[in-house]
């Protein structure tokens, strides 16, 4: 069990909401640096939802309003002086089915740093041998790095990805169940790849498998709807505190299987 | 039992009959195919292929049939509108796809519809009256030019691209623009580097089907084109296109000269017909994927 250290994200009175729909209420964490932090709770709690705030993916939804606060490094990463392209840098994201891009695997990781200016092919050869060794694909894909990447497997698209996250040089990496659409063994490869990972970066998840949450997180957020479908944080732990000793009779419930 | 039979027998009768009406759609291609190259092939073969097409001089009444000054000016007016459309249209597509808000499409979307509805006679009415004199007092010539054609055209194939571009940038699946967007790319470098290599297939098939729609226009261009059987040598000059041949002379061409006006048919045909297999090659492409 790794140690949780510094505070990397933080929310303040965190609210989102769908045009009048109240979807998140009053979210305050404190998630630690270098560390995975499991999202758990049963479907429609709005755990995608939290985790689409920290990179700002709900600004695509025309609907979607934000109020509180939320830092990176104590930086803001809604307001004025925060702006969307570098936290969304900072921040990368996996998501749940892999959604590479109709391009060869080779460009599906140099456009990132491509669209961050930088240009030398030198250093694009690094990047994409660097990343892709980082997810255990190098030596799988090494010899056929102009093919389309969608001619991969499944497992090995999602392990591109990561990887194409990776190659922008995020600080924290957000992934959406991002084994739920894939294989035993791909998602135990992708597991392993999240315990690696967690040396170098912050990684949040958001699982419906409390399995994966106990193999992988060092700390979990327990997220349920109140009596006024508004989602909230309920407890939020270090893993082996709250499937040990959870503290809220609704967390016990759930993670015994009595709901959810 | 009796009831039965003529259930069944009426079944299949309606089978048969929606067959009869698709096959009629077929054969009155096939019909129109034949017509046209039994019509015009002993032209050509008279003339020969190579001096029919290449041939610099028109004049029917000598015998002469040379039709290239004929595909130059449609090369060069086709050119002009896809220089003019294919810039604006696929413009248009994007921002109609990725920036209008809702309120503004709805007045985009029937505003772009309305444009391909408008008689083609109104187009060049329309060229005739306000680009031709603005052309002429501003460049100087006559007015009727490959610049009035290439104007009015590359509005009339607007439309064409437009809507086949939005759809193909629209339909694109949700996850590669935000896939793009967490990566920290801004919402320009996701259109310029995602989504429109992603939609390249659609936006090709738009932008032919669009060229081919103003290589076979005939109104506009013989109502702009001042149609003089002659090699241009400025976009001011006049020019005859394909189409223009056909749809001025046919009403007096007899014999030979109807013949070589057939023949100028069949190179328009082939035309057209490589433009539109070959959108419908990079389009089915896109689906098997």
């Amino acid at each position: 069990m790794r140690k949780p250290r510094k505070s990397k994200i933080e929310t303040k009175a965190l609210n989102l909401y769908y045009g009048d729909f109240h979807a998140l209420g009053d979210i305050n964490v404190d998630i630690p640096e270098c560390a995975i932090t499991a999202i758990i709770g049963p479907s429609g709690c709005g755990k995608s939802s939290l985790l689409r705030l920290f990179n700002r993916m709900n600004d695509l939804i025309p609907s979607a309003r934000v109020e509180g606060e939320a830092f990176l490094d104590k930086e803001p990463i809604y307001g004025k002086s925060a702006y969307v392209v570098d936290v969304r840098k900072k921040i990368g994201m996996v998501f749940q089915k892999p959604n590479v891009f109709p391009m060869s695997i080779y460009d599906n990781i140099v456009i990132g740093p491509k669209s961050h200016g930088i240009k030398s092919r030198a250093e694009h050869d690094k990047i994409v041998e660097t990343s892709l060794t980082q997810v255990a694909l190098w030596d799988e894909v090494k010899d056929i790095l102009r093919k389309p990447a969608q001619e991969l497997s499944a497992g090995a698209q999602q392990r591109l990805c990561i990887a194409r996250a990776l190659a922008v040089n995020p600080e924290v990496i957000l992934m959406d169940e991002s084994c739920s659409a894939l294989d035993p063994e791909s998602t135990m490869k992708i597991e392993g790849l999240m315990l690696e990972l967690a040396q170098k970066y912050t990684i949040i998840i958001v699982t419906h498998n409390m399995e994966q949450a106990i193999r992988v997180s060092d700390m979990s957020m327990f997220m349920m709807i109140d009596d006024k479908r508004i989602g909230r944080l309920v407890e939020y732990s270090s893993t082996s505190l709250m499937f040990s000793n959870p503290k809220d009779k609704r967390t016990e419930d759930y993670i015994t299987g009595r709901f959810g | 039992m009796k009831k039965k039979f003529w259930k069944k027998f009426r079944d299949r009768l309606s089978g048969r009959i929606f067959f009869i009406l698709a096959l009629s759609t077929i054969s009155a291609l096939v019909v129109i195919t034949v017509f046209i190259f039994v019509s015009g092939m002993p032209l050509i073969a008279e003339v020969g292929l190579f001096s029919f097409i290449f041939g610099m001089n028109w004049s029917p009444s000598q015998g002469q049939f040379g039709i290239l000054p004929m595909i130059v000016g449609t090369v060069s007016v086709t050119l002009g509108a896809a220089l003019i459309g294919i810039p604006v249209g696929i413009c248009c597509s994007i921002f109609m796809a990725e920036f209008a808000p809702a309120k503004m499409q709805v007045i985009f979307r029937p505003a772009i519809q309305l444009l391909a509805g408008i008689p083609s006679v109104v187009y060049g009415f329309w060229g005739m009256i306000f680009i031709v004199p603005a052309i002429s007092s501003n460049l100087g010539g006559l007015g009727m030019s490959i610049l009035a054609g290439s104007i009015i055209l590359g509005i009339m194939i607007l439309p064409t691209i437009i809507s086949i571009s939005e759809v193909s940038i629209i339909a694109l699946p949700r996850h590669y623009k935000e896939g793009a967007l967490a990566l920290g790319m801004t919402h320009w470098q996701t259109i310029l580097r995602v989504q429109l290599p992603a939609a390249k297939s659609g936006i090709v098939a738009g932008v032919i089907l669009g060229i081919g729609r103003a290589v076979g226009e005939t109104m506009v261009v013989i109502m702009v084109l001042g149609n003089a059987v002659a090699m241009p040598e400025s976009i001011l000059d006049s020019v005859r296109t394909l189409t223009t041949n056909i749809g001025l002379e046919m009403g007096y061409a007899s014999g030979a000269h109807q013949q070589a006006l057939f023949a100028t048919g069949i190179v328009l045909f082939v035309i057209i017909m490589i433009l539109n297999i070959t959108a419908q090659y990079i389009t089915r492409k896109k689906v098997k994927k």
